[in-house]
């Protein structure tokens, strides 16, 4: 967890050793109150004081207690304010790096557990620093300032106070040594309800269909059951904690009035006074070395878990990204592509995913390409914008390894459409001019008409400025398809690139918005990856892939000629005769 | 509007419906809770006899150092007893024993001279004789003294053991009933139609699960006890005091009403940016997710500054919120403490006062000390406590929103179709269909008959109805308007149960479980053997790869393998052929597929599904050229039907649709 903490500014610093220092006065006035209290109870006890005295007393008693109250508040705003920034700042670290991981990354730590990570862990060690600073702070001084003002009084009385201390270090040791092990398993099995439950919810259809409700209850009925013992398990292990400390205190200070008795008992008239006095003052500094190892016991058992959660966050800091920026911001040619013998695996995997890839587009043509499921298409078509970096080969945009491009430089000549279309709360004009401010709103309207979507947008309560929810769940599946290319054509890239983003629409939308955006985008270059073999039909060049090796590049009518795979697609679609005639 | 974010605050009257509530839910453990209340009064009870108890204790302790005035008295009335005047009429002091030590005479002239004027000083005690300190001196009541000791420490375990009893059985109730919660939900989803789900996000459903159902069974552990025993503690120490002395318990109340009254307020004051710092944080949540969830966009319109100025907003809202809200609930500990001394202090005052009247004894004090320790302590307790709660109420009051949402129709459920010998014909009658919260009807009086054994295909372009038509024939909806008859039953007298039975359905959206690869296939179906799921992965063409998978058949399936949307869809058909049902629902089934695999899946599907009756939804139309009757929606309305190659000849909407993928100009 101690690594997180580079994140602490030099301000937080300053008011952490504003707050050590003020801890330690309010340190010092608690622990100086015990002598007023002895002295007011040694006032009340003898016969013929004065009350003027006992109201000294009580007076300087009650303003080492204001000081401290005052000094609490202030330490209690300063530490709110340390942790707050504290979780903002490191929060921050993490959103950044996690915007910088490449898609690699991000699939590997998985996206719902990057959300748990930016948000619920960091709260986490929020709320352990919260209560833990002070406390950490405070037990160690309050302890060792408490034990050397009662050293000198008694050793009998010395030895049962460490005992006690003795029995509760041994008491909260043996519980977190139970404990804490079980939290990492609770975490676990949560994150295990919670992935049932989801399943539940994205298959409902498929679970009813199948009348598989039943099935599914088994499964989560498991989970519920085996987190809830292991969270009794913990929490009856804990339940000791709480009667056993109060036992402890009580008997010591039970012991020490016996202890007393046998004192005073054995001692001289004179001396009776004294020890009884002591015995009233030892039993208080005692219950505070006490409490203030309670304290610090309450700090150690919250650490492991914020450890864990600390470990979760340190690990994404600490990935290395793979993806390296590059410094090149201007190229001299416009709109071209090529990969030269381009080799692809993911990092873990033994297979290549694509194999000795080499081709060439230049400015204004448009390819296609096509292939089997799982033959590479997406994959290398996510390569370009460096979603992915190659393995082997390289890709050259404007003639230039898109390595060494600035990414932002890069992605700025490229309008990128994903297979998923991914839709933002927000309104349809936000959505379509995501990224960037300068976009006109006629750039806008017109993106909009361009990519079919003029229609249902005017149609929708508030045209351009309706709200979608996140997702798009309030607009079909071919709708959320057609606002998400609008947004690559209200970019004007140089280069489009389109990842079987046609699959929602039908085919009269489909080739009148391809027909709208040649029109629209002359000098563009556009790379396609389609199912459909209409969609891809008039390309310039169509590139064929099987299996991660590129079989054959061409036009349609070459490659109905010369590559089978291609033939067989297109007569898996098109008649014989449509296919030889298209 | 979709739950989940922008909550409303909490109202003062939900808080007290949702508790009530949540006590009627409690039923069951009644006992138990009634048991472990008892019991922490009992504890908290005992805890309050223990200082009663150490100030008997004290005052035992203290009479062996205060020098009784009786027995310097007593040691006067001997001297003169013991006095003899001789022949001269001087007094002569003879040696005499008392409290068994031996005073002489010269220690007595020498007392005499220290105590002049008969004045009993106590002062003078050490200027006096060592025989008559020793005589005089104090003796502790040792046996008094180890009983009353024996008796704290019976109580101090006692009170543990109730206390431990207690803690348990909270512990036990609150966790059984967190689970029981769980799987009421999870019940009750099962039972909630369809059109829930499209209005309610999933993380607001998965967030009730966890964090709601959390909050309940954390929570009411601790604060239900708390409660119960910081109020005996509070009554009885109040009681107590009044018992022992009534000027110093009114001391101790008046100087622990300052804290009471500042606790209210900070209470009142914090509540507000608890509230904000849930909602900031909500926000930012949401935030994070979509951004997270959209990477690859983000990244591709280089949208980071855009989305890091968001980010930082509600980053800064929720250091806000956290930073005052935090300091306020940081307040109540010190300043309970500054009570807790303010109390000290005034009883003490108040007490010598008493002590030195005589009215009270010194134990008295040290009981009171105590006593303004517990008075203060269960007030910030009890603070804590309704905080809690209000978390508590706030939590179910989400969990019950879930248990009042209306359930599916009830079914009559009077015939039951046997999958092996229904015949397969389907028609639809006049069927009316709208969704919640939609002004037209989505499906506008739809007739169709599809008969045994035929395949047919619905096409149309997106938002035309053809998934909707899917959703009403699996009962999935109820039917406003018509009816769906199968094998001329009408689908309202079927239980949904057993008209599941009779569909294979396979969707767009591949669903899979975290389980092996043969779970999902076999996916709740009995009886079958491995060999025919081999057989059916070989005829969708994904026996191979799933040979190449680790384990085969037993691989894991999870969110990171490199499984394509393909071949996750080719598993979603091996799993609906393997079902075997007389009727088979295809919807948009191969759309991730490519075409060539398509076309073998086709061809498989077509060999499995004869004599079946099969619905097919396709965007392409090369899939369904072989259809025997096509349906080509448009709006709700079916506006052509018949073959294809009626349909081309008809040269309507269809042909339009099937020519436009090939006129490119």
């Amino acid at each position: 967890m101690f690594k997180l903490f580079k994140n602490v500014t030099k301000r937080e610093i300053l008011l952490i050793i504003i707050s050590t220092i003020l801890i330690i006065f309010q340190v010092f006035l608690e622990l100086k109150m015990p002598d007023y209290m002895s002295t007011i109870t040694r006032l009340v006890q003898t016969e013929g004081s004065k009350i003027k005295d006992i109201l000294i007393n009580g007076g300087y008693m009650l303003l080492c207690a204001f000081g401290s109250l005052i000094s609490a508040v202030i330490v209690g705003y300063l530490i709110a304010n340390i942790t707050s920034a504290f979780s903002m700042h490191t929060r921050k670290t993490l959103f950044n790096k996690i915007e910088s991981l490449s898609l690699a990354e991000v699939k590997e730590f998985k996206t719902s557990s990057l959300i748990t990570r930016t948000t619920n862990d960091i709260t986490q060690i929020e709320m352990f620093l919260g209560l833990g600073l002070q406390m950490l702070i405070k037990a160690p001084l309050t302890a060792i300032w408490a034990i050397t003002k009662i050293l000198n009084k008694s050793w009998e009385w010395s030895a049962v106070t460490a005992l006690a201390v003795v029995i509760l270090l041994t008491t909260i040791i043996i519980i977190t040594s139970i404990v804490v092990p079980k939290f990492k398993i609770i975490q676990k099995l949560i994150d295990k309800l919670n992935n049932v439950t989801r399943e539940n919810l994205l298959g409902i259809r498929v679970i009813r269909a199948f009348n598989a409700e039943e099935y599914q209850k088994e499964k989560f009925e498991d989970v519920n059951d085996s987190l809830t013992k292991r969270l009794l398990f913990n929490q009856k292990t804990f339940a000791i904690f709480n009667p056993l400390m109060n036992f402890i205190m009580h008997s010591l200070s039970l012991s020490i009035y016996i202890i007393g008795a046998y004192l005073i008992y054995n001692s001289l008239l004179a001396d009776k006074i004294t020890i009884f006095s002591n015995m009233v003052v030892f039993s208080s500094y005692a219950m505070q070395v006490i409490m203030s190892f309670l304290m610090l016991a309450f700090v150690f058992m919250m650490m492991p878990r914020a450890n864990v959660s600390a470990k979760r966050i340190n690990e994404v800091l600490d990935k290395e990204i793979s993806i390296k920026d590059g410094y090149i911001t201007n190229s001299n040619e416009k709109g071209t592509v090529e990969f030269k013998n381009v080799c692809f695996k993911y990092d873990d995997a033994e297979e290549y995913v694509l194999e000795n890839i080499s081709f060439k587009v230049n400015r204004g043509e448009t390819v296609a390409f096509i292939g089997s499921t799982g033959s590479g298409k997406s994959t290398l078509i996510n390569l370009i914008p460096r979603f992915y970096d190659v393995t082997k080969g390289e890709i050259l945009v404007d003639g230039v390894n898109i390595k060494d491009y600035k990414e932002e430089y890069l992605r700025e000549k490229i309008g990128y459409v994903s297979q998923k279309a991914v839709i933002f709360s927000g309104s349809v004009k936000d959505n379509v001019k995501y990224g960037s401010k300068k976009i006109s709103d006629k750039k806008i309207k017109e993106a909009i008409k361009v990519a079919q979507a003029e229609d249902f947008v005017l149609k929708m309560d508030n045209k351009y400025n309706s709200d979608l929810s996140q997702g798009g769940t309030n607009i079909s599946g071919g709708q959320k398809q057609r606002i998400s290319i609008a947004r690559a054509i209200a970019k004007d890239p140089e280069i489009y690139i389109f990842d079987d983003s046609f699959s929602a629409l039908d085919y009269k939308t489909d080739s009148l918005l391809r027909k709208e955006l040649k029109k629209y985008a002359k000098d563009a270059t556009i790379l396609i990856v389609a199912q459909r073999i209409g969609t891809i039909l008039n390309a310039d060049k169509i590139v064929v892939l099987d299996e991660g090796k590129c079989v054959g590049i061409g036009t349609h009518k070459e490659l109905i000629n010369n590559c089978d795979v291609y033939k067989q697609i297109a007569l898996s679609q098109l008649s014989e005769e449509e296919a030889l005639n298209a | 509007m979709r739950n989940g974010r922008g909550r409303v605050n909490e109202k003062p009257e939900n808080f007290k419906n949702a508790i009530y509530r949540l006590f009627k839910e409690l039923k069951e453990y009644k006992i138990l809770i009634i048991i472990a209340l008892i019991l922490a009064a009992f504890g908290s009870f005992l805890g309050i006899l223990a200082p009663d108890k150490l100030k008997s204790l004290t005052d035992e302790i203290s009479k062996g150092i205060m020098v009784d005035k009786k027995e310097i008295v007593k040691l006067q009335n001997k001297m003169k007893e013991n006095m003899i005047i001789d022949e001269n009429g001087n007094y002569i002091f003879q040696d005499f024993v008392m409290n068994g030590e031996k005073i002489s005479s010269i220690d007595q002239i020498k007392l005499t001279n220290v105590m002049q004027n008969n004045r009993q000083d106590l002062s003078l005690l050490s200027q006096m004789p060592e025989s008559v300190q020793k005589a005089i001196s104090p003796t502790l009541n040792v046996s008094k003294i180890k009983s009353i000791a024996i008796f704290i420490f019976i109580l101090i375990i006692l009170s543990a053991l109730f206390n431990y009893i207690e803690a348990i059985i909270m512990t036990n109730v609150s966790n059984n009933f967190a689970k029981k919660l769980r799987s009421n939900i999870n019940n009750k989803l099962n039972k909630l139609p369809l059109k829930y789900f499209d209005k309610t996000l999933h993380g607001d459903i998965l967030s009730r699960f966890t964090n709601d159902v959390d909050t309940i069974g954390g929570s009411m552990n601790n604060s239900l006890a708390t409660l119960v025993s910081a109020i005996t503690l509070l009554l009885g120490s109040l009681f107590m005091m009044f018992y022992t002395n009534y000027i110093m318990a009114i001391t101790a109340i008046v100087s622990s009403l300052f804290g009471l009254i500042f606790m209210g307020f900070v209470l009142s004051k914090s509540q507000k940016y608890f509230v904000a710092r849930q909602e900031e944080l909500g926000n930012l949540n949401g935030h994070i997710e979509e951004v997270y969830s959209g990477l690859n966009i983000v990244k591709a319109y280089n949208a980071k500054d855009e989305v890091d100025k968001v980010f930082d907003k509600y980053n800064y809202n929720v250091y806000n919120a956290n930073r005052k809200s935090q300091f306020l609930s940081g307040l109540m500990p010190p300043m309970m403490g500054f009570i807790g001394h303010f109390g000290y202090v005034c009883v003490c005052i108040v007490g010598a006062l008493l002590t030195m009247k005589g009215s009270i004894s010194f134990g008295v004090i040290i009981a009171f000390i105590t006593y303004v320790r517990m008075f203060s302590n269960p007030l910030s307790q009890i603070a804590q406590a309704f905080s809690s709660l209000q978390s508590v109420a706030a939590a179910s009051e989400r969990v019950f929103e879930i248990y009042d949402e209306e359930e599916m129709s009830n079914e009559e459920n009077n015939v039951y179709l046997n999958k092996n010998k229904v015949k397969g014909t389907i028609e639809f009658k006049n069927v009316s269909f709208t969704y919640d919260g939609n002004d037209e009807p989505t499906i506008h009086n739809f007739s169709a008959v599809a008969h045994s054994g035929e395949k047919i295909a619905i096409v149309g372009p997106t938002g035309a109805g053809k998934t909707t038509i899917v959703n009403l024939l699996m009962k999935f909806y109820d039917i406003n308007d018509g009816d769906i008859l199968i094998d001329g039953v009408s689908t309202k007298k079927l239980s949904r149960e057993n008209i599941h039975d009779l569909f294979t359905m396979v969707l767009q959206d591949t669903w899979l479980f975290d389980g092996t690869v043969k779970d999902n296939l076999i996916f709740n179906q009995e009886n079958i053997s491995i060999d025919k799921i081999k057989k059916v992965c070989k005829t969708v063409g994904i026996d191979h790869f799933i040979k190449t998978l680790p384990n085969s058949y037993e691989s894991l399936i999870t969110d990171t393998n490199n499984i394509s949307a393909g071949q996750k869809q080719l598993m979603t058909i091996a799993r609906g052929i393997i079902k075997d049902s007389p009727f088979i629902i295809l919807d948009e089934a191969t759309s991730n597929v490519d075409t060539r695999t398509e076309e073998l899946v086709q061809k498989a599907m077509d060999k499995l599904s004869e004599g079946k009756t099969s619905f097919i939804i396709a965007h392409r139309l090369s899939t369904i050229k072989n259809a025997n009757l096509i349906l080509v929606m448009k709006n709700g309305n079916i506006v052509e039907q018949g073959t294809h190659d009626e349909l081309l000849l008809k040269n309507g909407f269809y042909a339009e649709l099937y020519n436009s993928q090939f006129n490119e100009n």
